[in-house]
């Protein structure tokens, strides 16, 4: 391995001062770790009632199908996502060519586009009644029977893939500005082509970022249910919603939700063992200048990036703005406070979350005994759970609380208070964090894994209390990273429809809300103007954000 | 001091819920806000009633009614499909209704049978079909559509949509299990390709050629309508000899401990109501369920049918055994 990599570090052991600042940080990992448990155990809790009937049933109807669907979903997200998230990163932070600056946070748009909407643009255009497919017919006198099919798993992959490789360019990008050029450099000097120099050194120096990336794409299409539909494409979490709005039976349904919770735990353990085998971090900044493409090289890597661009985002967004120009009169004053009520419930469970998650992270690496490496695992968990299914684990355990409070007042006073906290902001907000904290975490930590122990060992002996160094020299060096966390958590919870839907306080519908309405009678065009809203909304954090975390 | 934090806090939270107004109703809905608002607004400017509402899936809805229990807030559940009406009657959190108005505006096979929920509009489940390639005198009923004539030619919505679920569990209640899956394989045998995910997609997929008939909902066929009235579909009424067209309903019911019982009653009177029903019907181009009021001109124009008269309470009851069959039957 190249001399720049330090392996085998443990950083918790230069760091065994006072055993206060340990116990406060691990505590608070706790603490975190507890709220997001107790709506995961209520979904666990299922699992005290059995109905074999229903178990049967799918067993032997459709779970066989189930589980092949999604494994192909999954592998074919895997390989798209990682196709075409690494190597845009590493074009867009290491290289020089036309369009670079541009496509530099382009290339995040896609992210603040919803599956369920790509997947519905897509279908639209490309299916047998849509434009593509009648126009090839009639181009080339084909006869009218002819066709090929795309709701299938290609389309469903295809789709998911361009929404959601966004997760691996953003984290892979931020390790690789991160490294700077020295690695890459010491590598190419050492004898290797730049192939190798980039396979064998800048890649595996960025894997925790790649890694985190992949972990969230990887839990979001496990958790999807909004796209696959579009395609009727039956994955797991089919067979969720066919025991809970079909069978009527939530027991089930969260039983089934709890077994894919179960195997994202397994596969995240299994990820944690070997990336323990190796640590890596930063080397200092080093270098920055960039590798300078031209000719043949230049133009492919631009037609890639701008490729990539056109078909996840340029072109289902002007079908969007069609669409939303034929409904525009449907634009009213209700809009206004339909991007306040977003933006702000956005721009709240962003910052929470992020805090939290840097925290929790900050606590593992420096404080952390067996029981923080245990929050961070369940407190990571909510994102694999599809939306619906954890925002009803969370109403329920509120509503729970809610009514045991309510019930002692009732007893203290003799007056029945009512509920006060299901319905309010404080619910959605708890929702959100149980939900995004997977999401926050992942870049925070890989940023933080990046840093190197002895900085921290400097800014002690250098006379740094506990609070400063974290102020001042793991915030601004963590910033790329906590940039990159609020921006996901942001939009993430600008699209988010589920638990907004069943936790907004009367009054307090987002954009998503209006998507809902929309869509469930059917009506996607009519959606368009408030999903094209959506859009404006997560562009100004993403080009904010990125604008900023790009030096 | 701590003494006073305590009863300062109690004050507060025994103090909050006075603000609930009086003149107040609050709403839990599984029928889209562009479907009700119009409604309720005409109605709080002429009653001076608030409204207040959220809308979600059925499914979350009545998860957080139970949930919320006897604290509920929620005075009135709406929700779409007889199946998920059934449901919450059956899980207790809808009380039982005595009106003669209700009585009288919403005839009894569209309403539970013990008076928990009323139907406010019908829709109709039917046959469409490419006016190009087919002509009706070949259609006659859904069974029918299972017959190898139809071979590649029939286009369906997913199962998972419970508009089908409730066709299927009335073809259940009236063949048997056995006799109706037939019908179901014989369906699946005949499909074109693989099932849509909405009614809209299954016409458009009508009308371009890749397939000829289809069984949608009439109200998605008139939204297409009123978009390209030139378009190659027309509606075909199926078993008018025999047990007659499909039926659903959208419809209400009072929460088992509404907080402002007599204003929800009253205002699920005045939805069923001559006065509302012209408009709840019509803003998504339904059948009134009143019998006394016309549909609007639109859906006026596709002809007067036999319904089916089967309780629709019936489809939520056999829908588990529906799926069941559907999933069987490999109807994805």
């Amino acid at each position: 391995m190249p001399g720049s990599l330090a392996t085998g570090l443990d950083p918790r052991s230069v760091a065994r001062g006072g055993q206060s600042p340990d116990r406060a940080w691990r505590w608070a990992a706790r603490l975190l770790a507890v709220s997001v448990l107790v709506p995961l155990a209520v979904i666990l809790g299922s699992w005290l009632h059995f109905d074999a009937e229903i178990w049967q049933h799918l067993g032997s109807t459709i779970l066989p199908t189930l589980a092949a669907n999604t494994a192909w979903l999954i592998v074919g997200v895997a390989i798209g996502s990682l196709l075409l998230g690494v190597p845009l990163a590493w074009l867009t932070a290491m290289c020089e060519f036309p369009g670079r600056r541009f496509l530099d946070w382009a290339l995040m748009l896609p992210f603040a586009l919803p599956a369920y909407v790509l997947a519905f643009v897509f279908v639209g255009v490309f299916d047998f009644s849509g434009p593509v497919q009648g126009g090839i017919r009639s181009l080339f006198g084909l006869p009218p029977a002819w066709s090929f099919e795309v709701r299938n798993t290609f389309g469903v992959v295809a789709v998911m893939t361009l929404v959601l490789y966004p997760y691996v360019y953003m984290l892979a990008r931020v390790s690789f500005l991160g490294q700077g050029q020295s690695a890459y450099e010491a590598g190419r000097s050492l004898g290797l082509g730049p192939w190798a120099a980039f396979v064998r050194v800048s890649l595996p120096m960025a894997r925790p970022g790649i890694i985190a990336g992949l972990s969230l794409a990887l839990m979001e299409a496990l958790a999807d249910f909004g796209a696959v539909s579009v395609f009727n494409y039956d994955t797991f979490t089919t067979a969720i919603y066919k025991s809970w709005f079909g069978f009527f039976d939530l027991q089930s349904a969260a039983q089934l939700a709890s077994i894919l919770l179960t195997l994202v735990l397994v596969a995240l353990v299994i990820e944690r063992r070997f990336r323990d085998r190796a640590r890596f971090v930063e080397t200092g900044r080093g270098g920055r200048r960039r590798i300078p493409l031209s000719g043949g090289s230049a133009l492919a890597a631009a037609v890639f990036g701008w490729g990539v661009l056109f078909a996840a985002f340029v072109a289902p967004v002007a079908q969007l703005l069609s669409w939303a120009w034929e409904t525009r009169a449907s634009l009213d004053a209700r809009y206004f406070g339909l991007f306040v009520h977003t933006l702000s419930l956005g721009v709240m469970a962003g910052l929470l979350t992020v805090v939290a998650a840097f925290v929790l992270a900050y606590a593992n690496r420096y404080h952390g005994d067996r029981s923080t490496a245990f929050s961070v695992r369940v407190g990571t968990l909510g994102y694999a759970l599809p939306g619906s299914v954890l925002a009803v684990g969370v109403m329920l355990s509120l509503t729970w609380i809610d009514n045991r409070v309510a019930d002692g007042l009732e007893w203290l006073t003799g007056r029945d208070v009512g509920l006060f906290l299901s319905g309010t902001v404080i619910a959605l907000l708890m929702a959100y964090f149980a939900r995004f904290l997977a999401v926050a975490y992942g870049p925070v930590e890989s940023g933080l894994e990046r840093i190197r122990p002895s900085v921290r060992d400097a800014a002690r002996s250098l006379g740094a209390g506990q609070w400063e160094t974290v102020w001042r020299v793991y915030l601004p060096m963590l910033r790329p990273g906590l940039l990159t966390a609020l921006l996901l958590v942001l939009v993430d919870v600008m699209k988010e429809m589920p638990a907004t839907l069943l936790l907004r306080p009367f009054g307090w519908d987002t954009l998503a809300v209006r998507i809902y309405e929309l869509t469930s009678e059917g009506e996607w065009e009519r959606a368009a103007l408030p999903a094209v809203a959506l859009l404006l909304v997560g562009l100004v954090p993403v080009i904010l954000l990125v604008r900023r975390s790009a030096r | 001091m701590i003494r006073f934090l305590v009863s300062a806090a109690i004050a507060v939270s025994v103090a909050l819920p006075a603000q609930v107004l009086a003149d107040e109703v609050v709403v839990y809905s599984a029928r889209n806000e562009h479907l009700i608002k119009p409604l309720f607004d005409r109605y709080t400017q002429q009653t001076g009633v608030e409204i207040s509402y959220i809308t979600d899936k059925e499914g979350p809805l009545l998860q957080r009614l139970k949930a919320e229990g006897k604290r509920t807030p929620a005075d009135m559940l709406i929700t779409v499909d007889a199946g998920n009406l059934w449901h919450a009657a059956e899980s207790g959190v809808l009380a039982s209704v005595d009106s003669p108005v209700l009585d009288a505006n919403v005839p009894a096979n569209l309403r539970d049978p013990q008076k928990r929920w009323f139907g406010l509009s019908e829709r109709a489940r039917t046959i469409v079909y490419s006016s190009e390639r087919v002509t009706p005198a070949d259609l006659s009923t859904y069974e029918d559509l299972a017959d190898p004539k139809w071979q590649g030619r029939l286009c369906l919505r997913t199962s998972k949509k419970v508009y089908n679920q409730s066709l299927v569990a009335t073809l259940i209640a009236r063949h048997g299990e056995a006799r109706a899956e037939e019908i179901v394989r014989g369906w699946v045998a005949n499909l074109a390709t693989a099932p849509f995910s909405n009614d809209t997609k299954t016409m458009e997929a009508v009308a371009a050629g890749q397939c000829d008939v289809a069984i949608v909902n009439t109200y998605y066929f008139g939204r297409l309508q009123k978009k390209d009235p030139s378009i190659g579909l027309a509606l075909f009424w199926p078993n008018q000899d025999s047990s007659g067209v499909h039926i659903n309903v959208s419809g209400a019911g009072i929460t088992q401990h509404a907080k402002h019982r007599d204003a929800a009653v009253k205002l699920l009177e005045w939805l069923s109501s001559d006065e509302a029903q012209h408009d709840f019907a019509g803003l998504n181009m339904e059948y009134p369920v009143n019998p006394t009021v016309e549909p609007a001109e639109l859906v006026a124009a596709w002809g007067t049918f036999k319904a089916d008269e089967l309780n629709v309470a019936e489809a939520g009851r056999l829908q588990a055994d529906a799926i069941r069959l559907m999933d069987r039957a490999g109807y994805r």
